[in-house]
């Protein structure tokens, strides 16, 4: 079984980002796999144990980027190739959907290809679904437990009414959540593997397809007004009192 | 400008934001709502209660269960032949796929989880949270149509005029699913906290009550689940009180106290409730994130540093397990009775 796990480095959650001059800066703060998309890998590599197969990490970003595909290689990913190209800094998720599914078709196609439910930076949440659609495959949004048999796979979606059991034939696209399991940590031995590995950099040009038009465009940013809240303490003789008091406050905040 | 505003349900039970969106696609012009499933007559009266000036329905029993092939081919299909200027549709998990897949069909973009959304002369342009809320961004979208969903509970409701009816625009619907559902489990939350107006919260603090001694033959992970499930009834009867939904922190859910559903924060839910009462949480980055938009928050925690006490209006530094059942008891006498599910603003 051939699996694709579609990745994306991010600022760290703790990271302090900003607008600067109209840029978006992270301070020093390190750039991580995003952490919706270790499920992704996550659920790749459960598909890889229970069905055998390989796992390609697949990644559009810069240079830097590679680490994300490391830390993917070091968990446990055969192997990891970078998308990079100049032409990418406008690109919005439709286009990044047609970037990968070039290179989805390139590598050969897949059975399954994973993504995670959003990314922290966008967070837009749509470039699973629009991957699915240009290739033309089922997108089983979602996911928190796969079983693959014969050439179908079942899978149970963590929807807001409940679960969704729902079937597909393969090869699907879908995005995994974090019921499939806490992804695992790097072995040792993976991080030596993964610090030696070769990751290949595919360009728009290899990949034989011109960059995309990008219909959405920022143009402002803009840093939130901080919540400048004072907290009051209630007090009272016993919790009945405290009570009756944060009661008779929240009252007269008028929101109920 | 001619916008279709999209009400999302699932099977007939509608999400209440599809009516701010409504409101929202009213306020450019034209207003037609966009209905896709099976067994929808109730739902294309409450449409035109809402304000619809006509309701597109594609109602078959094919469509009875959500798949978003169908869905997305169904609505692409209709967007083509009657060229909205907009499609506008309330941010649901079901509404973020059928949107993504509508603009690869319909080549174009889409503005995701908008928290604003006006008119600069005859453009579009929207205002949108990135980065965990830490900042807003400003965008377009230069294809046609352009495409849009509106973040919960943030855009005002429009005033429901119950003497409104009409007559619905049959449309055809496109059966391409390459996926069938084989059923549900469904989960047995009685108000979804994505749209409550008030959350009552538990985290990793309610599970230590130390005056309750668990059934014999546990072991400690099962003890402890079991302290949290005696915690959660404590917050469940508040938040049945004051008609709200039950919230939980990524840690009570990680810890098995709770299911998903319940999770705010940003790997659960943003929510933005008017009022929201977090019991036992101490306030990680990522939960504060979450509850960002909400009106008035309340803490109670043992711990005074915790952090979520800078983000709280009013405080309560104290033993939960008698504070909270307090609290609920205080607003049984002040309300007089319980209060109705609040659903809507």
């Amino acid at each position: 079984m051939k699996i694709i796990a579609c990745i994306k480095q991010v600022p760290d959650s703790e990271a302090k980002v900003k607008a600067e001059g109209g840029q978006i800066s992270w301070g020093e703060s390190p750039l991580v796999i995003n952490p919706f998309d270790e499920y992704a890998v996550e659920g790749a590599l459960q598909l890889k144990e229970a069905n055998s197969g390989t796992v390609t990490a697949l990644c559009i970003g810069s240079e830097s980027a590679k680490e994300a595909l490391k830390h993917a290689l070091a968990v446990g990913a055969d192997e990891a190739i970078l998308i990079s190209d100049a032409a990418f800094n406008a690109l919005d998720t439709q286009g990044a959907a047609r970037v990968l599914a070039a290179a989805i078709n390139k590598i050969g196609g897949a059975d399954i290809v994973t993504f995670g439910r959003q990314t922290l930076d966008d967070g837009s949440g749509l470039t699973a679904a629009q991957t699915a659609r240009v290739l033309g495959w089922p997108m089983l949004g979602l996911v928190g437990h796969i079983t693959v048999e014969g050439g179908s796979v079942k899978v149970a979606r963590v929807i807001e009414e409940g679960r969704q059991i729902v079937n597909a034939k393969l090869p699907v696209v879908m995005s995994i959540v974090q019921s499939i399991g806490e992804p695992r940590y790097p072995s040792f031995m993976g991080i030596r593997k993964a610090s030696k590995a070769n990751i290949p950099v595919w360009s728009l040009s290899e990949l034989g397809i011109s960059a995309p038009t990008a219909f959405v465009t920022r143009t402002e940013l803009i840093t939130p007004p901080s919540r400048e809240v004072v907290c009051e303490i209630i007090q009272g003789d016993g919790p009945e009192q405290i009570a009756e008091t944060l009661a008779d406050k929240i009252l007269a905040e008028k929101v109920l | 400008m001619k916008t279709f505003a999209y009400i999302d349900h699932f099977k007939g039970e509608v999400q209440p934001a599809s009516w701010e969106t409504l409101g929202v696609a009213k306020s450019f012009g034209s207003a037609s709502a966009v209905i896709l499933g099976s067994g929808l007559d109730a739902l294309v009266k409450t449409a035109f209660e809402f304000g619809a000036e006509e309701v597109l329905v594609a109602d078959d029993p094919a469509l009875v269960d959500y798949r978003v092939e169908a869905f997305a081919s169904t609505l692409s299909a209709l967007a083509s032949s009657r060229t909205p200027d907009l499609i506008l549709f309330p941010t649901t998990a079901r509404t973020r796929e059928l949107a993504a897949m509508s603009a690869i069909d319909l080549n174009t973009g889409v503005l995701v989880d908008l928290t604003g959304l006006s008119l600069n002369g005859d453009k579009l342009v929207a205002t949108r949270p990135i980065y965990e809320g830490k900042l807003n961004e400003k965008v377009i979208c230069s294809g046609k149509p352009v495409i849009a969903t509106l973040r919960a509970r943030t855009f005002p409701r429009p005033a429901q005029d119950k003497s409104k009816s009409g007559a619905a625009i049959k449309i055809e619907a496109k059966i391409d699913s390459p996926a069938t559902v084989e059923g549900y489990e469904v989960a047995e939350a009685a108000v979804s906290v994505a749209d409550a107006g008030v959350i009552v919260s538990g985290g990793r603090g309610v599970s230590n009550n130390p005056s309750l001694t668990p059934p014999a033959g546990m072991d400690e992970k099962q003890a402890e689940v079991w302290r949290a499930q005696q915690g959660f009834k404590l917050v469940g009867e508040l938040a049945t009180v004051l008609g709200g939904a039950v919230g939980a922190s990524r840690a009570a859910v990680d810890g098995g106290y709770i299911p998903y559903a319940h999770q705010v924060g940003q790997t659960g839910k943003v929510v933005a409730p008017d009022l929201y009462i977090a019991c036992g949480i101490s306030g990680a980055i990522q939960h504060i994130v979450g509850i960002r938009s909400a009106k008035l928050v309340i803490a109670i925690n043992k711990d005074a540093e915790a952090p979520i006490f800078k983000v709280a209006r009013y405080g309560v530094v104290g033993d939960l397990f008698q504070i909270v059942p307090a609290l609920t008891a205080a607003f049984k006498k002040k309300l007089g009775k319980t209060m109705i599910l609040t659903k809507s603003k």
